[in-house]
């Protein structure tokens, strides 16, 4: 019998397959689409403390094997999710991750211990809505905050360590493929009790209209990701994961099962999957079977049997 | 996937494609078309212009890729197909304009199906098409070539107006009809737009439209705003 599980912490998720934060909503578009709860996880839209409207102008352009984007974490903020999100999110049976974003160092911490209320009320009244928190350190779409702690490691570690001392729940880390070195700002984040990290953030990237003689994005950059992303990816999940012992979430460009055992052969625990949701609607419906199919072809019992190996 | 019927070019860059297949759909919703692998990225957002029992059709203008691609569709060919999505043009009584301006008059030849009796006005830039089949449909025609087909639309005269075109179309007939109201004509004008497209679906946030009441979703709140509603930038 093949298994498709992983695990971070006590967390298990019952394939490697999470979607990734940005790309799913918080999961009900989707499940119209098909069932969401065969996915490992999901990881929801990017939240702040405070509601935000995001980027105007061009928010999306196509490249070569990727896009750009620009939404400039556009979400509701922490209060409107949890009450009109969470009552959808108890009813999942697979892994529901808040991204978790901020403008200040005081946002990130206020916004986590929201979550951490929630997380504690709902105990009390013998529920779950939220398995984990997706600290994100590395949008590169907004001008405060984002990146600026995604960059420099002592910036990082300062939100890490206030936003650790916070909350209870499993707390993974997203780096920045911009981040000054990525294996000791993961290590960083192991140090300060980081559950897991999750890489890689989009590129930063731009776009010129050379009729208008002006970028297309009026926020000048935006962020990189798509199949054109996948060899930087992987390469940062394979250093990154030969740099510490706590569990990687891997991700940049998966549009396959075979991508999808890179990643793991490179050493992540389980994977996330962003922009192919946009080019097939229904990828979570297939890259389970699919990476099922190629496990018993090549006859791996377990993801245990080729993680990391390179 | 569904099977293309036919793909007839109307004019420069202009094609109608009819594809099988009973897919559904209401007056103004969009499909996501896909007629390639993994390039281009992302799948295309069509305005329905037609449902029949056996067959939905688009019309599109070859702007990149992606349409390009779809122009080269030959009957025979498959595309993948995505949708009903969005919310649409809602059902009306009373006295019906329907308004386009080149593509733009895509999805109105649908409601001119489902709302018979409404008067159509089409303006083109350079070259008209689609005229004849909607002139069957429309209880008045006005073409127009070269200028501004909203210089023709009396909006006090309607209860309802239905505008898809351009950017600067939408933004000019937003302002007529708050002009219209603001001399005490009660005509409730409804704009689609054609913000650029990510999932189709109300996921990424990428067609963000802002409204009075916040950040809506063109594809799964609109196409079809009341124009009251939304607030153009520039």
């Amino acid at each position: 019998m093949t298994n498709l599980s992983a695990k971070i912490g006590n967390v298990h998720f019952k394939n490697p397959i999470v979607m990734a934060s940005g790309t799913f909503g918080f999961g009900h578009e989707y499940g119209k689409m098909y069932d969401v709860s065969t996915l490992g996880g999901i990881s929801g839209k990017g939240l702040t403390l405070h509601p935000k409207a995001g980027n105007p102008g061009i928010r999306v352009y196509e490249t070569a094997s990727g896009m750009l984007n620009s939404v400039g974490l556009e979400n509701p903020g922490i209060e409107a999710f949890l009450a009109k999100e969470c009552p959808y999110w108890e009813n999942l049976d697979t892994v529901r991750i808040v991204n978790l974003g901020g403008g200040t160092l005081e946002d990130y911490v206020l916004g986590a211990e929201l979550i951490q209320q929630d997380a504690d009320a709902r105990q009390r009244a013998g529920t779950t809505a939220v398995d984990m928190i997706e600290l994100n350190i590395s949008c590169p779409n907004v001008k405060e905050g984002g990146i600026a702690f995604g960059i420099k490691t002592p910036a990082a570690q300062e939100v890490v360590r206030a936003v650790r001392r916070v909350t209870q729940l499993p707390l993974a880390v997203k780096l920045s493929p911009q981040a000054e070195d990525i294996a000791v700002m993961a290590q960083m984040c192991e140090a300060e009790g980081a559950d897991a990290v999750s890489l890689i953030n989009t590129i930063s990237g731009m776009k010129i209209d050379v009729r208008k003689r002006s970028s297309v994005f009026n926020n000048l950059y935006a962020g990189l990701s798509g199949p054109a992303i996948k060899p930087v990816a992987l390469r940062m999940v394979h250093q990154v994961s030969k740099n510490v012992n706590i569990p990687v979430m891997g991700m940049g460009g998966i549009t396959s099962a075979t991508d999808i055992i890179e990643f793991i052969m490179a050493g992540a625990t389980v994977v996330q999957v962003g922009t192919y949701n946009f080019m097939n609607l229904r990828a979570g419906s297939t890259l389970a079977d699919e990476l099922l199919q190629f496990m018993e072809e090549e006859k791996i019992g377990s993801l245990d049997e080729i993680r990391g190996i390179i | 996937m569904a099977t293309v019927i036919s793909n007839e070019r109307l004019a420069e860059g202009v094609f109608h494609l009819r594809v099988e297949g009973n897919h559904g759909g209401q007056m103004g919703q969009f499909y996501m078309l896909r007629a390639w692998g993994a390039y281009p990225l992302l799948s295309r957002p069509l305005s329905i212009h037609q449902v029949n029992d056996d067959g939905v059709e688009f019309l599109y203008h070859v702007v990149g890729e992606g349409t390009a691609i779809l122009a080269g569709l030959i009957p025979g060919d498959t595309v993948n197909l995505e949708g009903p999505f969005g919310s649409g043009f809602p059902f009306v009584s009373g006295k019906v304009a329907l308004v386009g301006g080149g593509i733009g008059i895509a999805p109105l030849f649908y409601c001119a199906e489902k709302l018979p009796g409404s008067d159509v006005y089409l303006g083109f830039s350079r070259e008209a098409f689609r005229t004849e089949a909607f002139s069957s449909r429309a209880a008045s025609l006005t073409v127009d070539v070269g200028g501004r087909i909203l210089d023709s639309v009396d909006f006090a005269a309607y209860d309802h107006i239905f505008v898809c075109g351009p950017h600067p179309m939408l933004k000019s007939a937003q302002q007529k009809g708050q002009a219209a109201m603001e001399a005490g004509s009660r005509t409730q004008v409804y704009l689609s737009l054609e913000n650029r497209m990510a999932c189709g679906i109300g996921a990424c946030l990428v067609c963000s439209v802002s409204c009075r009441d916040g950040q809506r979703k063109a594809c799964a709140d609109g196409p079809v705003f009341l124009a009251e509603e939304v607030i153009f930038h520039d």
